[in-house]
């Protein structure tokens, strides 16, 4: 067994180990050294906004994209000098459908079974049983072009596990599903690491990597800007907040002082909506306002919890909003690669 | 659950190379892949159903009268004129629907797997024969049915068909090249009709070499076109193999060797 972490001594757990990968288009750097260290068997979430270069790392993990600059080992192997060995070692679903359109879910698993040297009955076998795990069995023989964006998300994803990898790449596996689908496929991958896999996925919402992830990256402009568990990170980027409106107005200051009692902090009150606002470190204390509320006859009007948003995960980690333009960046680094 | 995943990753026989074996495999996987396209959208066979007949039609009784007297004389100089045409034309979308499958996701999921990089062209190219041999079969069918008889026998038709293919096929490599290279499918289009137009008629396919200018005489002869148009001639007209035949296959060998290596490379670099 040895042998397998031959290039990289002591590394036996880690499933990824990438420093400094950089990538360039034209004089912009997608990627500007990123460093990630994912464990085997667990899940690792990466959350970043659209263009932060999630899915340029992940191509350049996944042997699809070389590396300018970096260095990247896949259960030791490296990603430029053995990628036929780290391609035997993962399954990718890549952002955008990797399945063949005008083709059936049924032959397009069978291809793909068949490049992996299965024969044509283990083909056949493998990808009526794949079928059957996502659901597609009654659409197995449709072209895809009548499949919904969930069924396509499932397919590719059932393609991606006809091997059995024991690294799974998943680039936003649940963009632009409905709530439902994404529970599912929340599921089937949680499943899939109790099956012994380690998943990296990434992803644009924090509830989701809340949700799945067992340590959290978050890349901003090619970078990342944190890292940690997903307390870590909440903990990080403050607690959420809590708006109550109140029925009656002449309770304003009653209601206010019970909110102060119950939650221990201090709150703001809004006149003109008539709204207390409070920071809100644990969600459970809700109830006892709720209670405390009521028993001092305070009707309300609306309450609601708000999450911090990814929004403000970047405001607070990286001091800038999430949606401003990331293009001025590439002027500060010394050196341009083209 | 660690060691699952340690056990997962040990229990594999390892290799970063391909066999030979296995990217024959792969390729004829991916061949099987292009058979199952066309089936699935038959409509991508119009060029190579309609061109030979319409073809074959317009341009014998166009040139028949004035080139050979009358149209049954011109059909063994014509046959096989617009037999190279129109199947080597027919390897330009060979490099088109390259270009267009290549920006697909799926080409994607080709590049991550552990099969041998050369499979998704060479099994492309592959399939793209089945559209050659319809062309090819189409052509000699207009013939006949014209009332061309070749005097060679149907054993020197069907080495003359193999022989066209095997040509094309190589040729393709050429127009695969520039399908990887090229931006845009219709780029690709644009770039292969401008090598190919002066290629197929400036050369012996419509007219005898004889008939025109010194300088058009001389590339019509070197034009490896006209090589390959030669050789059907001497195959399906008079039974022989001659010196054309062989300069064609060295020829083709010849490009393989060149753009197959290339074209994978660019391939792999732009992916
Ligand atoms: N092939 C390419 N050529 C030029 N620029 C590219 C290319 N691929 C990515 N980029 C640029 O690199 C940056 C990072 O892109 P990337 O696709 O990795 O972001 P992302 O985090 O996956 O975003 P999204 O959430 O939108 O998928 C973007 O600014 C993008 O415009
Ligand atoms: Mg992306």
């Amino acid at each position: 067994m040895g042998h397998i972490y031959r290039t990289v001594p002591n590394n036996g757990d880690w499933a990824i180990e990438a420093h400094g990968l950089v990538k360039t288009f034209g004089d912009k750097r997608a990627v500007d050294g990123v460093n990630l260290n994912v464990r085997a068997g667990t899940i690792y979430g990466v959350l970043g906004p659209n263009g932060a270069g999630k899915t340029t790392t992940v191509r350049m993990l996944a042997t699809l994209l070389r590396p300018d600059a970096g260095s990247a080992y896949i259960f030791g192997y490296d990603v430029v000098k053995e990628p036929q060995i780290v391609r035997q070692l993962i399954g990718v679903t890549g952002q955008y459908a990797s399945v063949d359109e005008s083709l059936s879910a049924i032959e397009n698993l069978v291809i793909f079974s068949r490049l992996l040297g299965l024969s044509r009955t283990e083909a056949r076998r493998k990808a009526a049983e794949l079928l059957e795990e996502f659901g597609l069995t009654e659409a197995a023989k449709r072209p895809l072009k009548n499949f919904s964006g969930g069924m396509r998300r499932r397919l590719d994803l059932a393609a991606s596990l006809i091997a059995q990898p024991p690294l799974i790449f998943l680039d936003e596996p649940t963009t632009g599903l409905d709530p439902r689908t994404r529970n599912r496929m929340w599921d089937t991958i949680r499943r899939l690491v109790k099956q012994g896999s380690t998943v990296l996925l990434t992803t644009q919402y924090l509830q989701e990597a809340d949700e799945l992830a067992d340590r959290i990256a978050v890349i901003d402009r090619g970078r990342v800007v944190a890292e940690g568990t997903a307390d870590e990170l909440k903990a990080s980027v403050g607690s959420s907040s809590l708006q109550l409106k109140i029925q009656n107005t002449k309770d304003i200051e009653n209601a206010r002082q019970t909110v102060e009692r119950v939650l221990k902090v201090r709150s703001n009150v809004s006149l003109e909506t008539g709204k207390i606002t409070a920071p809100m470190a644990d969600a459970d204390r809700v109830t006892d306002l709720l209670i405390a509320l009521r028993e001092a006859g305070i009707h309300l009007a609306e309450l609601s919890v708000q999450k911090p948003t990814l929004d403000e995960v970047f405001l607070t980690i990286t001091g800038h909003s999430a949606k401003e333009d990331t293009s001025e960046t590439s002027d500060e680094m010394g050196e341009v690669r083209v | 659950m660690k060691s699952t995943s340690k056990q997962l990753a040990v229990n594999r026989q390892l290799k970063n190379n391909t066999s030979f074996g296995q990217a024959v495999r792969n390729s004829l996987t991916m061949a099987y892949r292009g058979l199952l396209k066309i089936r699935r959208t038959p409509e991508q066979l119009f060029d190579v159903t309609l061109q030979p007949i319409i073809f074959t039609l317009m341009f014998t009784y166009i040139f028949g009268g004035a080139i050979s007297g009358n149209v049954h004389n011109y059909l063994p100089i014509i046959i096989p004129g617009i037999l190279v045409q129109t199947v080597i034309g027919t390897s330009i979308v060979t490099g088109v629907q390259l270009r267009e499958d290549m920006d697909k996701g799926v080409f994607d999921r080709f590049k991550s797997l552990p099969i041998a990089r050369i499979a998704p062209l060479a099994g492309a190219l592959l399939a793209d024969t089945i559209r050659y041999t319809i062309a090819t079969v189409l052509t000699f069918v207009m013939g006949y049915i014209m009332g061309y008889r070749p005097e060679g026998g149907l054993g020197y038709v069907v080495i003359a068909a193999v022989f066209v293919i095997v040509c094309s096929w190589a040729i393709s490599w050429i127009f695969a090249f520039f399908g990887v290279i090229a931006r845009t499918a219709s780029s690709v289009q644009g770039i292969s009709m401008l090598v190919l137009f002066p290629l197929t008629f400036l050369s012996n396919a419509f007219v005898p070499v004889k008939t025109m200018p010194d300088w058009l005489q001389w590339f019509a002869k070197i034009n490896p076109i006209s090589h390959i148009i030669t050789a059907v001639r001497d195959l399906i007209n008079d039974g022989t193999i001659g010196w054309d035949f062989a300069v064609s296959l060295i020829g083709a060998a010849a490009i393989v060797a060149i753009f197959a290596p290339i074209t994978v490379r660019v391939y792999m670099r732009r992916a």
